[in-house]
């Protein structure tokens, strides 16, 4: 079973890095744990160019010059977990909202209509209100129209996980917030999210049910990004040793000062993200890496062909926000605006190919 | 500390009795070498027979046997190979090795994989002898094989590390236990071998046909130890010539 080191462990390893041990892992083909705390370090984050350009040239070796777009689709707000930094918590005073099945279809067909073929489906933790009938029922519907179906929900068993693929699910993000255990106590105030364990052990539920794909990710925000990023490299590696026929990506969410009541923990600035994306794409050269519209266009214009793979655009985070642009009740503010069209005239102008269709329903389809 | 299965071995080197001009050649070199796992082919020994050449030159309390089924072609005469040895040769150890090429002696993936599974499923403890093939060497370990044996290059052309590449992909995927198998004609192919992450290497031929056998094996238990030695420590890397002709990126959107 997979077990994290407590963070004071972790930082001790990432500050005892030095230059020289910077210099190795980006000459390695293979920089290993080692290498990524090297990579995290205080010392590289003067490095910064040259993990720009080592992480750049190992992103278009491995993925070639292309970024693929996705869309998030926001089911539900309703949430049972009290989590102090989520706009869903169970405690917010919010209206909430849960699409029926054909509303939720009506928000798919709309994001099919602009060009979206790879769809994020999102809701807050209420099994009682939406579960796996419920999504196995919506992936029936529509995974005709639809390459790849990924969903953001929580945390399931195995074998409801094998239900979803069978259905037409493609992959599971399940983010674990923070790999710190003593923070996670902390900003997860009741619910069943409270278990660490359970929710660490998931991707690899995700993994054992067959799912094509499972996306990992910490809340940067919460603690300290250069032991999240350790954390991670160490939950990459085991899954790959584990189950090696999954695909992996990470996301990267960024909590700001502006967004809400919640203040984040830690400040995670712009170079603190990008040292750790970086290092993560050096660590790993196969791993997807996510970037959402939580970020603004500036930032997400100049990463492109640094490391990132996937974007998102033209994002709402309201249930039924697409069918209705004014609804409020959003999960989190968007740092970037654009339209599907405009984000991709941004990756164009970059030289590189905005990918819309990457999957085909029809790998997973039984007949 | 080296551990297959539930056993641990000191050394990291595991040899062979064939080839030897003698058997008494054969019984210094191996004690030169130091190594514990020595792999038996059960078409050339009889387990069971105390009067046995290859086995009366042998202790069964220095040694620890891994009878292979080499000349085995399919899994059918690998299985049944297996049995024998389980029964005459009282282990449930084996190094599987179905080569269906006379000429080349390349395993082959398909009934390799296939005895895999139900020898593992009938309780024996199985070391396949692999083509580098890292996908292969993933299914193995699924079906439960307690290692595997990516070879070098092809059996007895000691050409070395031809598979570097490949060897390079299983080690670092693998679960189990890596052993590089076949083709290793020098001590150095050996350290590269352990310097590369290797958790163990086989050699034979190398040693059999070298003009002193005990001297060579010695000279490989030295390049093991070595190779192993700085793999452990961590190895200085080489400059790639990418990183100095790559052009600069800009970072000016930063805030």
């Amino acid at each position: 079973m997979l077990s994290i080191p407590d963070f004071p462990q972790l930082a001790e390893r990432i500050a005892a890095c030095t230059e020289a041990d910077v210099q190795q892992a980006l000459l390695s083909e293979h920089p290993g744990i080692q290498g990524l705390a090297a990579l995290l370090s205080p010392v590289a984050a003067h490095m910064l160019p040259d993990l720009a350009r080592r992480s750049a040239e190992i992103t278009a070796r491995r993925f070639g010059r292309v970024i693929q777009l996705y869309a998030p689709v926001y089911l539900s707000s309703f949430c049972t977990n009290r989590c102090a930094y989520c706009g869903f918590s169970a405690d917010n005073k919010i209206e909430r909202r849960l699409l029926s099945m054909a509303e939720a279809e009506a928000e798919m067909d709309i994001l099919h209509g602009r060009g979206f073929n790879h769809i994020l489906l999102v809701a807050g933790e209420a099994s009682a209100k939406l579960g796996v009938d419920y999504l196995e029922e919506l992936a029936e519907r529509t995974r005709d129209r639809f390459a790849a179906i990924t969903i953001e929900v929580q945390p399931m068993s195995t074998e409801e996980y094998r239900r979803l693929f069978k259905a037409g699910i493609t992959g599971v993000a399940i983010y674990q917030e923070t790999y710190d255990r003593r923070i996670y106590d902390q900003v997860h105030l009741s619910g069943k999210k409270c278990d660490y364990d359970y929710r660490l052990q998931t991707p690899a539920r995700v993994a054992e049910a067959g799912m094509r794909e499972v996306g990992i990710g910490a809340l940067l925000g919460l603690a300290d990004w250069r032991c999240e990023g350790l954390a991670l490299g160490l939950h990459l590696a085991w899954l790959r040793k584990n189950y090696w026929r999954t695909a992996l990506t990470v996301s990267f969410p960024r909590l700001r000062p502006a967004e809400g009541d919640f203040q984040p923990l830690v400040i995670t600035t712009e170079h603190d993200l990008s040292q750790l994306l970086f290092a993560l794409r050096i660590f790993d050269p196969d791993v997807g890496l996510l970037l959402s519209t939580r970020e603004e266009e500036r930032y997400r214009n100049g990463m492109i062909g640094l490391g990132p793979t996937r974007y998102s655009a033209g994002s709402s985070t309201a249930p039924g926000g697409y069918a209705h642009p004014d609804l409020e009740g959003e999960q989190f503010a968007v740092g970037d605006h654009r339209s599907l069209a405009e984000v991709c005239a941004s990756i164009e102008a970059k030289g590189h190919d905005p990918v819309r269709k990457d999957w085909d329903s029809t790998f997973q389809k039984s007949f | 500390m080296l551990k297959i299965a539930d056993k641990t071995f000191r050394s990291r080197l595991f040899g062979g009795t064939g080839k030897f001009a003698s058997s008494q050649v054969m019984k210094e070199a191996l004690a030169a070498s130091g190594a514990e796992m020595i792999t038996v082919a059960l078409r050339r020994v009889d387990l069971n027979n105390p009067e046995d050449d290859i086995m009366a030159n042998l202790d069964r309390h220095t040694y620890w046997f891994l009878p292979n089924t080499s000349g085995a072609r399919d899994a059918e005469e690998a299985i049944r190979l297996a049995n024998l040895a389980r029964a005459v040769g009282r282990t449930n150890w084996l190094k599987l090795e179905v080569t269906p090429d006379p000429r080349t002696l390349l395993p082959d993936p398909v009934e390799t994989l296939k005895a895999t599974e139900l020898l593992v499923k009938d309780g024996f403890v199985v070391l396949p002898y692999i083509n580098a093939d890292p996908i292969l060497a993933l299914r193995l370990q699924d079906v439960g094989a307690a290692a595997v044996m990516p070879l070098g290059s092809p059996i007895g052309t000691n050409q070395g590390i031809l598979t570097r590449f490949q060897v390079e992909i299983i080690i670092e995927q693998a679960r189990v236990p890596v052993v590089v198998d076949a083709g290793l004609g020098a001590p150095s192919h050996a350290a590269a071998a352990m310097e590369m992450g290797a958790d163990a290497v086989l050699v034979n031929t190398a040693i059999a046909v070298a003009g002193d056998p005990v001297r060579m094996a010695r000279a490989f238990a030295q390049a093991v130890e070595a190779g192993r030695t700085a793999y452990e420590s961590g190895l200085g890397m080489q400059d790639r010539q990418a990183a100095a002709s790559s052009p600069e990126v800009g970072l000016d959107f930063l805030r």
